[in-house]
C-alpha cells in the first residue's frame, strides 16, 4: 500500500465514521447452502446502487477497496457515499461506456447466510446475460423506479426469469423517497407485479419499498420513513429464502470420468443430479438400459452410506458393465427419458442465432452428441406470447426448438430437474456456445408408429434380459421397445390373460 | 467385479473430523465436479501451484476429486527466485508427501538479464517473471488447461471472470468475447493452441477459503502465522528482512515484531501485517473483524489503474 493510499484509508476513516462500522459480524457457521440470486432492472432504476448498498451494510467492501473507489469517482453524493457503481463495473471498457456489459458475481454474507448475486445489465440486447445469470439463481429481484413503475422490461425480465425456472420472486420498489413514501403507489404497483407473476406462474412474491441509495429496507429497515410498512427488509427475505433442491425426484448420476488407480477397483465419478442413493440400490445404466447394483458410495473422507442431490461421489458397482463418461446411472424405478426426439425451449446467445437444420454439438451434464435444432416459435418478450417462426432463431431470442439426434439422448424435463433438463449447444466451428436450452418433454415415436405394426412380447430371465439391452442394436432401437419389470408369477399371469383373450 | 480399493491408495479417513456446513460442502463439490470436468476433457490440464493459501485449497480439492486414485495431472510452480525461503521448503514437502507430478519453472531470463524487483520494478518483474514465465511454461508443457485458484472476490476484473476462462494461443483473454456459462455445463470445446484457464475456486471468498483450511486442517505455510520476525519498513509496506539479497536503504533498518503475511508472494513485493495470531483460530478471528482486504499487500494490484485487468488481458493468471 503506499503512503498516499494509506491516508486516504486513514482518512476515509475518520471522515465517514458511519460508512465503516468498526467489527465486521462474526460470522457462524452457516446451516444453509448460499443462496444464489440475480437482480434485475436497468441502469436508471438503481440496480447498482442496489447492489453496492447491499455490500457496503453487511461489510463486503474493504477499507482499502472503497479507498480506491474514492479516489476514482472523485466526487460523493450528498449522502457521503461514493458512487457504488464504480464498485462494480469491473473491467476499464464498462467504466468508460458507462454502462454493465455482461455478468458479473458478487459475494456478501449476513450472519445467517451467504449469498451470490449474479449482476446482470438490463438494457434490451443483453437478454443472453440475464438468461446466464438465471440459469443458476434461486431467487429473482426485480427492480422498479417507483416513479415509473412497472416498464415492458420489466415483464421481459420476470418472463426470462420464470422461463429459466425461477420460483421466488422479490419486487424492489426502489427511490421510494422520490415519490414521498406513497403507500398507495407501492400497492398500485404490487398489485399489477402480482397480476403479471401470476400469469408467468410464479406464486412467491414478496414487494418491498426501498430507497437503495439511503439504505432503508435493504438491509437495514426504513421504519423512520415508512412506519406503514411492517414487512421484511430485503436482506431478511434473502435469509429465508429456499435454495432449490433435486432431491425429491428420481436418483441421476451423469459419468464424469472412470476412476481405475488399479486393476481391482472401477469406480464412477460425477454430481449426484437428483436424487438420493444408497448401497443396495438397483441401477440403470443408460443409454445402453444395462442393470446393476450399488456396492460402495466413496469420497475422499470416508464410504458413506448414501449420497443425495449436490453430491460429488464416487459410485461402485457390483458388476462389470460397459459405463464410460456421458452416461446417466439413474434410478430403476423412476427414470428419465430416453430418445432421439426432443422439444426444448432456447436462449439464442450469439449473433448468428439458431440456424433451422444446421448441426450443433449439445452437451448436458457431461454427455455430448450431435444435434439438430428446428426453431418451432418464438417468444415475443413484449406480450408473453407466443408465435410461429420456423426460420433463424435470432440473438437474444427465446424460441421452441425441435432437437433431433443421431443417437438416443437422455433428460428430464426442466421442470422437474434443472440439471438433467438443461443443455448449451455449441457451434462446431467457432467452438462458442450459442444457445442454452431447457427440455420440455420427449417427443414420442412410437405414437408416429402404425397400429397394425407387429409387435412381441417377450418374456425373459432378468439378466439374459440386460445382456440383451446392453447389445449394440438393442441399445439403437431402444426406443421403440416398452420395458417393464415384474416377478416371474406377474409375467406367466399376463400370458396366461393373453391366452385367454386369443 | 471385486470393488476393494487398492491398498496402496488408501488413506485414513478422519472419522472424528467436524463434518462440514452446508456452505462449504457446496463450494466443495462445486470444486470438485469442475476438476474432474477437466480432468475428462481435456488432453494435457495441469495444476497451477503457487504454494499461497489458496493453492493449498486447490490441492487438497484436487486429491479429494480423484480419490482414491492419484491427482491426474502435474503441478507446475512458476516461480521467480524471489520467493520465501519458507515457501519452497513447504512446496518440496507437499510434492513429497502427496506424490504428485511436479514442474518448476523461472523464466531464464531473469537470471540472464539479471531481473530483480528492485532494479526493474515491480510492474515489470512481474511481467517478465511471472506473466511470461507462465507462457513459457505452459508453452513448454504443451497444456490444453491449467487450473488456477483465483476467486471471483478478489478483485473486480475476476468478478466477471468465467469457471473456464478461455485463451488464444497467445494466452490472452478477452472480457469481451467470453463464452456464456449457464448451469454447471462448461464448453470445452477448444482448437489445437487455444486453451482454457479453470477456476474451481471461483465461488469461494476469503474467509470461505480459511474456514476451510480450518475444519479440512490443511497445511499451510507457517509464513501465515505470527511469529517474532527481522522486517523493514518500505513504500508503507513491512518487508520480512532475512534474504541476504534485500539491502538496507538509507534510513532503513531492520526491526523485529511479531508480523504474519495474509497473503504470500515475492518477498520483496509482499507486505506483512502486524498481528499476534499464532494459530488458525486467531487468524480467522482477526479475519472477522479486518477492514482491509487481502490483496492490500500487494504491490502489483495497484499499479495503476486497472492494472490487473491489463495483466489478464496480457496472459497473466
Amino acid at each position: 500500500m503506499t503512503v498516499s493510499a494509506i491516508a486516504q484509508a486513514a482518512e476515509s476513516k475518520t471522515g465517514t465514521v458511519t460508512a465503516f462500522p468498526a467489527a465486521e459480524a462474526a460470522r457462524a457457521v452457516r446451516d444453509t447452502r448460499p443462496l444464489r440470486l440475480i437482480t434485475c432492472g436497468s441502469v436508471d432504476d438503481g440496480k447498482s446502487t442496489l447492489i453496492g448498498r447491499l455490500l457496503w451494510d453487511t461489510k463486503a467492501v474493504k477499507e482499502d477497496q472503497a479507498a480506491t473507489l474514492r479516489r476514482d469517482s472523485g466526487k460523493q453524493n450528498d449522502l457521503g457515499l461514493p458512487d457504488f457503481a464504480l464498485l462494480l463495473d469491473g473491467l476499464q471498457a464498462e467504466r468508460e461506456q458507462g454502462i454493465t456489459i455482461d455478468v458479473a458475481y458478487r459475494y456478501f454474507a449476513t450472519d445467517k447466510r451467504s449469498f451470490i448475486v449474479a449482476d446482470t445489465p438490463g438494457h434490451e440486447q443483453y437478454t443472453r446475460n440475464m438468461a446466464t445469470g438465471a440459469s443458476t439463481a434461486d431467487l429473482a429481484v426485480l427492480l422498479v423506479d417507483a416513479r415509473t413503475g412497472l416498464l415492458e422490461q420489466t415483464r421481459r425480465h420476470a418472463t426470462i426469469a420464470s422461463l429459466m425456472g425461477i420460483k421466488q420472486f422479490v419486487l424492489a420498489v426502489n427511490k421510494f423517497d422520490l415519490v414521498g413514501y406513497d403507500r398507495a403507489r407501492f400497492d398500485q404497483i404490487t398489485h399489477e407485479f402480482r397480476e403479471l407473476a401470476l400469469s408467468l406462474g410464479v406464486r412467491q412474491i414478496t414487494a418491498i419499498p426501498m430507497s437503495a441509495l439511503k439504505g432503508e429496507n435493504v438491509v437495514y429497515d426504513g421504519k423512520a420513513s415508512m412506519p406503514w410498512y411492517e414487512g421484511q427488509t430485503l436482506v431478511e427475505v434473502l435469509e429465508l429464502a429456499t435454495v432449490r433442491s433435486a432431491q425429491t425426484v428420481g436418483f441421476r448420476l451423469p459419468v464424469q470420468r472412470v476412476s481405475r488407480p488399479g486393476e481391482s477397483f472401477r469406480g464412477y465419478q460425477g454430481t449426484v443430479a437428483g436424487g438420493s442413493v444408497k448401497p443396495g440400490d438397483s441401477v440403470v445404466i443408460l443409454p445402453s438400459g444395462m442393470v446393476a447394483n450399488v456396492t460402495k458410495i466413496i469420497t475422499f473422507d470416508l464410504v458413506r452410506n448414501a449420497a443425495v442431490a449436490g453430491d460429488a461421489i464416487t459410485l461402485v458397482l457390483d458388476r462389470q458393465v460397459d459405463v464410460s463418461r456421458g452416461d446417466m446411472i439413474v434410478s430403476i424405478d423412476s427414470q428419465p427419458q430416453v430418445g432421439l426426439d426432443f422439444d426444448a425451449q432456447l436462449v439464442a446467445l450469439q449473433a448468428e442465432g439458431i440456424q433451422p437444420g444446421r448441426r450443433y454439438w449439445l452437451k448436458s451434464g457431461s454427455r455430448r452428441q450431435r444435434v439438430t435444432a428446428n426453431p418451432v416459435s418464438q417468444l415475443d418478450l413484449k406480450t408473453g406470447s407466443w408465435t410461429q417462426r420456423t426460420g433463424l432463431l435470432p440473438m437474444n431470442g427465446i424460441g421452441k426448438v425441435h432437437l433431433s439426434f443421431d443417437e438416443n439422448a437422455v433428460f428430464d424435463a426442466y421442470e422437474q430437474n434443472r440439471t438433467t433438463g438443461a443443455f448449451i449447444l455449441i457451434d462446431p466451428d467457432t467452438n462458442n456456445t450459442v444457445a442454452g436450452g431447457m427440455i420440455t418433454a420427449k417427443r414420442s415415436s412410437l405414437t408416429d408408429l402404425r397400429s397394425d405394426e407387429a409387435r412381441v412380447i417377450l418374456s425373459l430371465p432378468a439378466d439374459l434380459a440386460d445382456q440383451l439391452m446392453a447389445t449394440e442394436l438393442f441399445s439403437r432401437r431402444r426406443d421403440e421397445t416398452d420395458l417393464r419389470r415384474m416377478t416371474s408369477g406377474e409375467a406367466s399371469q399376463i400370458f396366461k390373460d393373453a391366452a385367454v383373450d386369443i | 467385479m471385486p470393488s476393494t480399493l487398492p491398498e496402496t491408495e488408501l488413506h485414513n479417513p478422519q472419522t472424528t473430523k467436524t463434518p462440514l456446513d452446508p456452505h462449504l460442502k457446496a463450494l466443495e463439490n462445486e470444486a470438485i465436479h469442475i476438476f474432474r470436468e477437466v480432468a475428462a476433457e481435456f488432453e494435457k490440464p495441469v495444476m497451477l501451484y503457487s504454494v499461497g493459501k489458496d493453492s493449498s485449497v486447490l490441492l487438497h480439492l484436487a486429491r479429494k476429486a480423484f480419490y482414491p486414485g492419484r491427482v491426474p495431472f502435474p503441478l507446475l510452480h512458476v516461480n521467480t527466485g524471489w520467493k520465501f525461503a519458507e515457501m519452497i521448503a513447504f512446496r518440496n514437502d507437499i510434492v513429497k508427501k502427496y506424490d504428485l507430478d511436479f514442474i518448476e519453472h523461472i523464466n531464464p531470463r531473469g537470471k540472464a538479464e539479471n531481473v530483480t524487483p528492485f532494479t526493474h520494478g515491480s510492474a515489470l518483474f512481474t511481467d517478465i517473471m511471472k506473466t511470461e514465465g507462465l507462457r513459457q511454461a505452459l508453452d513448454a508443457g504443451g497444456f490444453d488447461a491449467a487450473f488456477g485458484g483465483a476467486r471471483r472476490d478478489e478483485e473486480a476484473s475476476r468478478a466477471k471472470e468465467r469457471i473456464y476462462s478461455f485463451r488464444t494461443p497467445e494466452h490472452r483473454w478477452d472480457p469481451r468475447a467470453q463464452r456464456p456459462e449457464l448451469w454447471n455445463i462448461y464448453n470445452g470445446m477448444i482448437r489445437k493452441g487455444e486453451s482454457v484457464r479453470a477456476f474451481p475456486l471461483s465461488n469461494w471468498t476469503e474467509v470461505d477459503i480459511w474456514r476451510y483450511i480450518q475444519v479440512e486442517d490443511i497445511p499451510l505455510v507457517p509464513l501465515y502465522y505470527a511469529k517474532e520476525r527481522p522486517y523493514v519498513e518500505r513504500d508503507g509496506m513491512m518487508i520480512l528482512a532475512e534474504d541476504p539479497r534485500l539491502e538496507l536503504l538509507p534510513g532503513e533498518t531492520v526491526q523485529h515484531g511479531s508480523i504474519r503475511f495474509r497473503t504470500l508472494g515475492d518477498f520483496p513485493l509482499t507486505g506483512a501485517i502486524p498481528s499476534q495470531a499464532t494459530n488458525l483460530e486467531e487468524v480467522i478471528a482477526e479475519l472477522e473483524i479486518a477492514t482491509v482486504s487481502e490483496r492490500q499487500g500487494r504491490a502489483i494490484d495497484r499499479d495503476q489503474s486497472g492494472s490487473m485487468e491489463k495483466k489478464k488481458r496480457e496472459g497473466y493468471f
